[in-house]
């Protein structure tokens, strides 16, 4: 024991490189295509060329007879396994039996038919080509709108009207603000279906370990413990006899956030070859068989006075579900519901969704997942209404905006708005950009029929994702902070970060809060046998709930390290600062490695204290967090070509307290660049026939280097009071923000066209059109 | 068909089918799965590796087309744990979040610097024309591109 | 992911080469559109003769007044020639306007000509210079224009067992002022609408026009009505516009995803004029 030197140095709000890093700019980290097991075998997935089609036959003896081939699988022999979950329940969903491999019939082009395994990859996919499958072809549907028709091809024989659910929602009076209103605009938008693209396809490894009866299942997964229960179940298997690893995972955007087929399918095959398999996706299958996300056809009404004042809003969305429902399918629509009124003052609404089968791959959770939708709808239609009422888009915003002494604020949707101050990013963001300058540059431009835009989009979602009640799975999370006798620090987070850098954050966090440097603290995350039950990494959640529940975990450490430092200092009032309990009194200390071995020598204890130094905390957030920002875009308009030019990109988001600026600015441009990709040039396009047409990297078109803007990335700061730390999330901010303020941008250069609304991506021949059509 | 090959200093003697693709020797045979396979059609560049000096995808050669070539890939950069320029930048800028395409980002950046020491924002965003990141908006990339050719000129 | 099984050949010699294609076996040059479809499985030849084994192949050189480029020289090597730069940098600057760095580092000047991608960059640069094309096989070797060589979409008038061998192009002076000017895929990069435009001036007047068009149609074209209804002007912004209107008429453009049949002529019509404009401020 010795007098104590404080430590002061701390971590939080310091832009300090990540801790993950090492491994992976090394190419050292283990990807699951990365795992090689003795006896390793290789699965290839046959596929349905077709968007519909009855199956009348399958021969797959030529594959069974190739070389190196192990066995083939169909429907027939996986009949025994359950059906790919939907984790949503909610009153007349209609449920498709969901089987891992196609039994009579496939439903959309990509649906797995069989399974070959081999002893090598390549043996594997000669193999495919020699399943005979007799497809009997039906007509398909790919269009929500046109599978809504009468006389549509009904997806699902028994349910001829396409229809896969429906939902309503009403808030306030919505007649009585449409009956009140001065002026009424409406506008159908789309939210076009994209593919999410994370760098890494889908993968998994499974081994089962017949004399343990323990499966062992690698997948690539933003939620390994619901993976673990759902796969488990569906296998028939105990949940504890299964062990699930989310090794690292190249990037998900809640394309990983979900149960597949293959990954029960793997675990299938494992226990039948009695040997590990490996299934890695490629792209053109990540492409026509990993969720997409959007898939919106919106209709909005909006009801506002002659001044701007926003009375009411309608929506009635039609939601593009894909063949199947997959976890989350049905959910993500109504959050955009939650989301639609956006961070204005009215308290009436009305939304009305339906849902609707079509011959694609599902749709499900994409970064935003819902409130980008809503987002686009809402900030769209202000600039709509204020070209209507020939207002300025940034005046009738902050003549909307919930002020800042209404918060906690109860929103028309049923949420509780946690705290804000709306008018402030976008106050700064118009001085940032220079808007009183821009918007007289602007005029003169248009006297020489030059086009250029000035876009505001002032977003809020909803994070930290959320309260149990208001989830379908649980929305708490969980961490346990444990030292070991030598003193050295381990975090166990229910998380499971994939790219967003928990790893450090936590050991932020966990620094600060006992006061030792990041190399004394572990971050672990993705596996189900070393890491207590967690929910997992979306919905901007894995800090706000899941640091949350680091820190509360530390704040029980914290205490039992006081009692056992009293107890060593044979004091009764000390302190826990620098890594150190200090006796206020004579000042004498001991330090944290002290404190940890006499823990667990245990010769001696506080009194009602057990040994060792462990915490677990589960911990359920009270209410979601709010977010909230304003981003402009400025853009120029080739008049002859159509192409659309960012001048400036200003994003001023306010995610409340900032842990580690370098990663939240890391977290802005990726999800602008996700915004900007569905703003310019992403779409998932199928044709009349079910045939996904952009369904490799030659035809859809992603944000490269060279096309991406500068982005200008700058902060208010309004802390949450969900949670200790403050934070609110920024994993999905720029996503959300970005696409309206492209479009409003795009729409305002051409206004003097009289133009009011495009929809994306803004390819260069659609501005052409709009330019060609008004000239 | 025998074909031998240098990767990262070390030599290679391999019996291979035609169709054996370069990157699946680099993983497969070499073990070195630093190097990802992104994509079939030769356009997300987390392949990328240096042969002969110059970034070629490894997803786009057959091993056999490499015979007698000399291969750096991500695991040959850092020399005696000391990292190389690029990719300490990447680690300081905060150049990659997943981590999936950062070997090829990393491997398409030094080609970068090789061929403009002082590159300006539209050379570097040019030299990654062939590599896709999903995570990052790139911004951070260009800024450890920028940061390793300032550090690397000193 | 996974190519069908196939017999590989790398030939000592050129003569090696021929012999084994005039027995069936495929040219294999970079491979940069090949091999992606051979893993797709959209081919499955059965012998590759490596072409890119040929040292012999590789060269970019100036005899006889014209510039002789081997049929394995790269995208890069041919961006980053001093010697095209200086005499011929029409090419150089399409060929830094292909693809990418790694494609362009194992690209090949003979590949992406003989598997005329009617999107691909060069052969508007290649009309617009009139180059010629050594085309050899076992038995015989003959050199075609441009507008011979060109047939339809990834059709050339190669006959089996016959490869590209070299690429002939003609020195330009500095009274030639050139361009290449693209409307990228953004998915793919390659050209929705790509013009080469070359331009001489004398006394005041041009002299002489050569503009290829590619991405528009089937095949890269010389658009000769543009060409002849420029020629003997002053150049004036309303001379390149009347000429330019003229690169797309009654050219059957193609039409897909990314761009619609008008859009692409209407493209056409903007890249010549921008790209004649361009060639016409570069002449020394």
């Amino acid at each position: 024991m010795a007098t104590t030197t404080v430590k002061t140095e701390t971590f939080v709000g310091k832009r300090i490189r990540r801790r993950e890093d090492p491994r992976l700019i090394t190419g050292t980290a283990t990807y699951v295509e990365d795992i090689q097991m003795p006896g390793m075998h290789y699965a290839m997935i046959l596929r349905s060329p077709h968007a519909a089609a009855r199956i009348r036959s399958i021969n797959t003896k030529p594959a069974e007879a190739a070389p190196g081939v192990v066995c083939v699988f169909t429907g027939k022999d996986t009949k025994g396994v359950g059906v790919v979950p939907c984790g949503v329940a909610m009153p007349d969903l209609r449920v498709p039996q969901h089987t891992i491999l196609a039994t009579d019939r496939v439903y959309f082009v990509g649906h797995p038919v069989a399974v070959v395994v081999a002893r090598d990859r390549y043996l594997a996919r000669d193999a495919a080509d020699l399943i005979e499958v007799d497809y009997e072809v039906l007509p398909a549907v790919a269009d929500p709108e046109k599978a809504l028709a009468k006389g549509a091809p009904a997806v699902h024989p028994q349910w001829p009207d396409n229809i896969a659910f429906t939902y309503h929602q009403d808030g306030g009076n919505i007649d009585k603000a449409f009956a009140e209103a001065d002026v009424v605009v409406k506008q159908r938008i789309v939210s076009q279906r994209l593919v999410p693209m994370a760098m890494e396809t889908r993968g998994v490894v499974a081994e089962w370990r017949g004399a343990d009866r323990q499966l062992n299942l690698y997948t690539s997964t933003q939620i390994p413990h619901l993976v673990r229960t759902l796969v488990a179940g569906m296998l028939g298997l105990e949940e504890n006899r299964m062990r699930v690893i989310a090794p690292e995972v190249g990037g998900g955007f809640g394309s990983k956030l979900n149960v597949y087929a293959e990954e029960a399918l793997m675990g299938f095959v494992s226990t039948r070859i009695q040997k590990p398999v490996k299934w890695i996706e490629s792209r053109r299958e990540n492409f026509t068989c990993t969720i997409h996300g959007r898939g919106h056809v919106d209709y909005y009404e909006v009801a506002a006075k002659r001044d701007g004042t926003i009375l009411g809003i309608k929506l009635k969305l039609i939601q593009d579900v894909g063949a199947y429902h997959q976890l989350l399918t049905p959910l993500i629509p109504q959050l955009s519901v939650l989301m639609m009124p956006g961070i204005y003052n009215t308290q009436n609404i009305r939304a009305d969704i339906v849902g609707v089968f079509t011959n694609c791959v599902p749709t499900d959770a994409y970064r935003g997942a819902g409130r980008p939708e809503a987002t686009h709808g809402i900030e769209r239609m202000v600039d709509v209404l204020a070209a209507e009422l020939k207002m300025d888009p940034a005046e009738i915003r902050f003549k909307n905006f919930v002020t800042k002494d209404k918060f906690p604020y109860a929103t028309a949707t049923g949420l509780m708005y946690d705290s804000g101050d709306y008018a402030a990013p976008l106050r700064k963001a118009l001085d940032l950009v220079g808007y009183v300058k821009l918007r007289l540059e602007q005029a003169d431009l248009r006297k020489q029929r030059k086009y250029m835009g000035i876009g505001i989009s002032t977003y809020g979602e909803i994070c930290a994702i959320g309260p149990s009640p208001a989830t379908p799975a649980g929305g708490w999370e969980s961490a346990t902070v444990k030292i070991d006798p030598t003193g050295k620090v381990t975090i166990l987070t229910g998380t499971c970060p994939h790219g967003q850098g928990e790893e450090t954050t936590f050991a932020q966090i966990a620094a600060d809060e006992l006061g030792v440097g990041l190399d004394d603290i572990l971050v672990i995350r993705g596996d189900t046998a070393v890491v207590q039950y967690g929910i997992g990494t979306f919905g901007s959640r894995a800090t706000a709930v899941g640091g949350t529940a680091v820190y509360y975990a530390l704040q029980d450490l914290k205490a039992k390290i006081k009692k056992f430092g009293a107890m060593l200092l044979e004091s009764d009032d000390v302190t826990l600062i620098g890594g150190q309990v200090v006796d206020n009194k004579t000042g004498k200390s001991t330090t944290l490695q002290e404190i940890a071995r006499a823990s667990y020598r245990a010769l001696k204890l506080p009194p009602n204290t057990e040994p060792g130094l462990i915490a677990t905390r589960f911990w359920e957030p009270p209410n979601f967090t709010f977010p909230f920002g304003a981003h402009i875009v400025v853009t120029d308009i080739d008049g002859e070509t159509g192409q659309i030019k960012i001048r400036r990109y200003v994003a001023v988001d306010d995610c409340g307290n900032i842990l580690n600026p370098l990663i939240v600015d890391g977290q802005v441009h990726g999800g602008v660049a996700q915004g900007l990709g569905q703003a310019l040039w992403e779409q998932a396009v199928y044709d009349d026939d079910g045939q996904l047409t952009t369904g490799e990297l030659m035809d859809y078109a992603l944000p490269r280097a060279h096309l991406m803007p500068w982005i200008e990335s700058h902060h208010t700061c309004t802390p949450s009071p969900v949670n200790p730390l403050g934070v609110k999330g920024v994993g999905e901010a720029g996503t959300i923000g970005c696409s309206p303020a492209v479009v409003n941008s795009v729409v305002d250069a051409l206004a003097p066209l009289g133009v009011r609304h495009i929809d994306m991506p803004l390819t260069p021949e659609k501005i052409w059109k709009v330019l060609a059509a008004k000239h | 068909m025998n074909i031998n090959l240098t990767i990262n200093g070390k030599s290679y003697s391999q019996d291979v089918e035609p169709r054996l693709l370069l990157i699946h020797f680099l993983r497969d045979i070499a073990g070195l799965t630093g190097t990802h396979m992104g994509c079939e059609t030769s356009l997300c560049g987390a392949c990328t590796v240096e042969l002969n000096g110059k970034a070629i995808k490894s997803c786009t050669m057959f091993a056999v087309q490499a015979n007698g070539a000399e291969i750096v890939t991500v695991e040959g950069l850092a020399n005696d744990g000391k990292l190389d320029p690029v990719q300490e930048a990447f680690w300081n800028e905060h150049g990659l979040q997943c981590g999936f395409c950062t070997p090829g980002m990393i491997m398409a950046s030094k080609q970068i610097i090789d061929r403009h020491p002082s590159p300006t924002e539209e050379e570097i965003r040019h030299g990654l024309e062939g590599n896709v990141c999903r995570c990052t908006g790139y911004q951070h990339i260009v800024n450890a591109v920028k940061a390793a050719a300032a550090g690397a000129g000193k | 992911m996974f190519a069908q099984k196939f017999e590989y050949t790398a030939p000592k010699t050129l003569d090696e080469a021929l012999h084994l294609l005039a027995n069936g076996a495929k040219p294999l040059a970079g491979g940069m559109s090949l091999i992606p479809m051979m893993k797709l499985r959209l081919a499955a030849p059965e012998h590759l003769v490596d072409l890119r084994a040929l040292k012999d192949l590789n060269y970019i050189r100036e005899a006889g007044g014209q510039l002789h480029i081997g049929a394995t020289a790269s995208h890069y090597d041919i961006e980053s020639s001093a010697l095209l730069r200086q005499k011929c940098p029409l090419l150089t600057e399409t060929a830094a306007a292909i693809g990418d760095v790694q494609v362009r580092n194992l690209g090949t000047i003979g590949g992406s000509v003989a598997h005329a991608d009617p999107a691909a960059d060069y052969p508007a640069a290649l009309q617009a210079l009139e180059a010629k094309f050594v085309l050899r096989s076992e038995k015989s070797e003959r050199t075609l224009s441009a507008a011979d060589l060109f047939v339809d979409a990834l059709t050339t008038a190669l006959q089996p067992g016959e490869i590209l061998s070299e690429v002939i192009v003609p020195i330009d002076d500095t009274r030639t002022g050139t361009s290449y000017l693209k409307m990228a895929q953004p998915a793919s990069g390659f050209a929705i609408v790509g013009v080469a435009a070359r331009v001489r001036q004398n006394a005041g007047k041009i002299s002489f026009v050569r503009i290829g068009v590619t991405g528009l149609s089937n095949r890269a074209y010389r658009a000769t009505a543009a060409e002849k209804a420029l020629e003997g002007k002053t150049g004036s912004a309303a001379d390149i516009q009347s000429a330019a209107a003229l690169v797309a008429r009654g050219v059957d453009a193609n039409s897909d995803l990314h761009a619609s049949a008008d859009y692409r002529k209407h493209l056409a019509v903007v890249h010549a004029a921008r790209a004649l404009k361009t060639a016409l401020s570069r002449i020394a």
